[in-house]
């Protein structure tokens, strides 16, 4: 009779792993603790399902074991008994759907106030662009990506200009605001994903996608690329800071607009312009 | 074709009405009347020379075997991989001579030698050509010819894929889904030949199953024997028939799909490719969707864990039947699930895409038909567990296999359930939980069947028994083995682990998995070593195994019923067998036997109170 003893030792064992587990999800630090609901009521359904399933099973291998003998019941149908338990199913995946379609429903839409931040992926890194004053990021496209351009804002496009301009792999949030997470790819799929927002969304060449959160925890996150993305997709890592709003008010002032930067290479421009005249001068 | 038919008429005419008059003649009661043959019998090609016999063979049985010797030999390829990408993973200070590119490339030939040429190409060519013709009661597939090409094609393209081995820049390591961009683009290990390579020999495959599949589903439908009933056929035979139309409908969306990824990779175009900046140059593409290719991927690739999954709900509700002896229960429940979950997978695609980019509203359509398929899953685990209940269970080797199956497939249904719920899916898609979740689901669940088919039908391929001694420790450090494997790796993934990660050791909230990869790692080596106790097992088991008999088992189906064991090319002798019932006549009250054969007729059972199928 050993194998039903080693079977129910197994899902007792995966009970009590379950229980006693040092490896469970990180502290949550956005608003999406309704995720975590849902996959704690799978976890109680589902979980109550897989003990219930291979209970009987173990029970029917003790009392069923063969005996020579033995009278077996010969009862090819029974269904009333199969109809009681496909509508239980039934009502139980339903449970478990409903309240996931209600929590994506908040997912796919974006609440009003949230800050549009520009994630810009590539092979291997992340960049970010926050709207200025007016609120809006400007338009951009892959081709005008140059040195001077780095997220290859259209030039004529009026938004664009006082755009700010994060050229590091970390991004400074605010607590308590929504943020919606605007991804474009420059070359191949990736994925802007911070384990503790929970959310997570691909990027993609081509086309902007789009999630929000908003995180409620102040501290600094880890990002992580979370689409395979070629040899350098492990060490595609970036950081959110995520920080009181005088903190981030402050972060911002220092950060540079579009203008700035286009003042800035003019600038550059001109100097160069004058130190070559001044140096065919001295030729001259 | 006209003189051949003109010479053989009398011959075809002559069978033909010795069929019709069959029964009619002999002094058999009416309630033994079976509708006589409408066609005449197939002549068979018997090969005389070695190579037509063994080689060149258009005998289903030996194509079986053949496809399930190339199965498990590639199989035995992704197992190594797989011990190397954990050794990478739990000791990585062993791994040294491993760069990201080598791991890239094990991930990614793993993933599809499991998926494709080993667990695909097991179930219905092996398992397929060796049990369809001699379940349905035919002498062999209905093209023998075109099912022998249908294996060399296979053979090519597992070769074609071995090759991509040793070409410059090694196999494709864009993953097993190989997404573009990037699997066509430098950055991925192997973007150049080895890509192409995968793509040609992913298109080998799919036109060489085709040829098997045709032939499959034309001998389902047409050649079972007298009284075969389609709802009196052993659900090994609907599994793997449903398995095959799936396949049909959906390895044309991966052949367009590699086509065009190859025209992309070769001639420049743009299906999957849209404007991409890369190392600061744009390159000559533009226009293209690289989500379209997933919708096309995973229009094959859901469908596909179906093509695998369901020859295996099939195969395990016989085995079970049979060592409980007891009827299936719920037979008729059982053959519209597998229908119905046919179905529904080609609606549940683009819940592999919830974190996509797709437009997101797709989510709440794929979330529900995604759930609507728990339904008539759950139904078949409850009519697994019915029927053992008050059986009277054998618990032998087979058996062993078949209680494993159900703790693993269930727990990776139930992880199903999260990753087919949209919401639940946003944070544990790409981590280990999904890698946890699949391997349980379709990979340890149907080679716990694939082993239980091998203990229960090895006596029929080759006439001995295998080794129950050694089937036991073989059985038990597999599923204990594999189950510590999987079941702690999901914890991984609540962590946010994700996948696909060469190292990930420095992240602060990751350095409590060290010990945990450690111990799967541990775990892996020993599974991946205990299977070799079965090839010892079968060794052993050719030279000195005990005889099987006819019918060791005592089952109903009529690949027990051969004239010899095993059986011979042709399957039945003179005469094919005619079918009076299904085949879960068990312990039928006031037979003399727990087994009623699905050949006896209800004359020799007068007493006994068997339902009429």
């Amino acid at each position: 009779m050993h194998a039903g003893f080693i079977f129910l030792a197994v899902i007792v064992g995966s009970v009590l792993f379950h229980i006693f587990t040092p490896w469970y999800w990180t502290d949550i630090a956005s608003n999406w603790g309704a995720m975590d609901d849902t996959i704690t009521l799978t976890f109680w359904v589902g979980g109550g399902v897989f003990v219930a399933v291979c209970l009987f099973m173990v029970y029917c291998v003790f009392k069923f074991s063969y005996k020579e003998g033995r009278k077996v019941e010969y009862k090819p149908e029974d269904k009333k008994l199969e109809k009681i338990l496909t509508w239980a199913t039934t009502i139980g995946v339903v449970a478990l759907l409903a309240p996931g379609l209600v929590v994506w429903n908040q997912y796919v839409n974006v609440p009003k106030n949230a800050i549009e931040i520009d994630v810009m992926a590539w092979q291997w890194g992340w960049q970010y662009r926050l709207p200025g004053k007016d609120g809006k990021l400007g338009n951009t496209k892959i081709v005008n990506i140059n040195e001077d351009n780095p997220f290859g804002i259209i030039l004529e496009d009026p938004n664009g200009n006082d755009d700010v301009l994060i050229q590091s792999d970390v991004i400074n949030l605010k607590t308590n605001r929504p943020v919606k997470i605007l991804l474009r790819s420059v070359d191949v799929l990736h994925n802007w994903y911070v384990p503790q927002f929970r959310a997570k969304m691909d990027a993609i060449p081509g086309v902007i996608t789009y999630y929000w959160f908003e995180p409620n925890k102040t501290g600094e996150y880890e990002v992580l690329c979370a689409e395979y993305c070629g040899v350098g997709h492990y060490a595609m890592r970036g950081g959110v800071n995520v920080q009181s709003e005088e903190d981030y008010e402050k972060w911002l002032q220092e950060q540079e607009t579009f203008s700035d930067l286009i003042a800035k290479q003019k600038k550059l421009e001109l100097e160069t312009e004058k130190l070559a005249k001044k140096i065919n001068l001295n030729i001259e | 074709m006209s003189e051949e038919y003109e010479n053989n008429k009398s011959s075809y005419q002559a069978q033909s009405s010795e069929t019709i008059s069959g029964d009619g003649a002999s002094s058999a009661p009416d309630m033994d009347y079976v509708r006589p043959a409408e066609i005449g019998e197939q002549d068979l090609y018997h090969g005389h020379s070695f190579i037509t016999k063994w080689i060149f063979c258009q005998d289903a049985k030996v194509i079986g075997v053949q496809y399930f010797l190339t199965a498990v030999f590639t199989g035995i390829v992704g197992l190594i991989l797989s011990w190397l990408m954990r050794l990478q993973l739990g000791f990585p200070e062993l791994a040294g001579f491993m760069t990201a590119e080598h791991y890239y490339q094990f991930v990614t030939m793993h993933g599809m030698i499991m998926v494709v040429y080993f667990l695909t190409a097991l179930f219905l060519g092996g398992f397929g050509n060796y049990l369809i013709p001699l379940m349905v009661g035919a002498r062999d597939m209905v093209f023998p010819y075109v099912n022998m090409i249908s294996f060399w094609m296979f053979f090519i393209a597992v070769a074609v894929l071995m090759a991509s081995f040793f070409v410059p820049g090694g196999p494709t390591g864009s993953g097993w889904t190989l997404y573009p961009p990037q699997a066509i683009l430098e950055g991925t290990p192997g973007s150049g030949a080895g890509i192409l390579l995968m793509l040609i020999s992913l298109s080998l495959f799919v036109i060489g199953f085709t040829m098997g599949g045709l032939n499959y589903l034309i001998t389902v439908l047409q050649a079972r024997t007298r009284g075969m009933t389609l709802m009196r056929m052993p659900l090994t035979v609907w599994g793997i028939f449903t398995a095959t139309v799936l396949a049909m409908l959906a390895f044309p969306a991966l052949l367009v799909s590699s086509i065009m990824m190859t025209l992309d990779k070769v001639l420049g175009t743009s299906f999957f490719m849209p404007t991409i900046l890369k190392a600061g140059e744009v390159l000559e593409y533009g226009g293209g969707s690289p989500i379209l290719f997933q919708h096309l991927f995973w229009f094959f690739g859901h469908p596909e864990v179906y093509i695998v999954a369901l020859p295996a709900f099939g195969i395990v509700s016989d085995l079970i039947s049979v060592h409980s002896r007891k009827n299936i229960f719920g037979y008729r429940m059982m053959v519209w699930a597998i229908v119905g979950i046919g179905a529904l997978s080609f609606f549940v695609w683009a819940h592999h895409m919830y974190v996509s980019g797709m437009n997101p509203w797709f989510g709440f359509f794929f979330a529900t038909t995604t759930l609507i398929i728990a339904v008539p899953t759950a139904m078949k685990v409850y009519n697994w567990i019915l029927t053992l209940w008050r059986g009277n269970i054998r618990m032998n080797t087979v058996m062993l296999w078949c209680l494993g199956f159900i703790v693993t497939f269930v727990n990776g249904g139930i992880t199903g359930i999260f990753l087919g719920n949209v919401t639940v899916d946003v944070p544990l898609s790409d981590t280990y939980f999904v890698i946890a979740h699949f391997h349980m689901v379709m990979g340890i669940a149907p080679l716990m069947v694939i082993m239980g088919a091998v203990y229960h039908w090895f006596p029929l391929v080759a006439g001995r028994m295998l080794d129950e001694k050694l089937g036991k420790w073989h059985f038990w450090i597999t599923f204990l083995g594999a189950y510590s494997i999987y079941f702690p790796m999901h914890y991984l993934g609540f962590i946010g682990v994700p996948r696909r990660y060469f190292e990930m050791y420095d992240s602060p909230y990751m350095t409590s998995a060290v010990g945990m990869n450690e111990f799967i790692s541990l775990a892996a080596f020993i599974v991946g070593a205990a299977q070799f106790i079965l090839i010892y097992n079968i060794i052993k088991t050719l030279k000195v195994g005990k005889p099987a008999g006819k019918n060791p088992w005592k089952a109903n189906s009529l690949e027990w019923h051969t004239s010899t064991v095993p059986p011979e090319h042709g399957n039945f002798g003179d005469r094919l067998p005619v079918v009076h019932r299904w085949a879960y006549d068990y312990s039928v009250p006031g037979a003399n036997d727990d087994f009623i054969p699905q050949t006896t007729p209800p004359s020799e059972v007068i007493n006994t109170e068997v339902e009429k199928t």
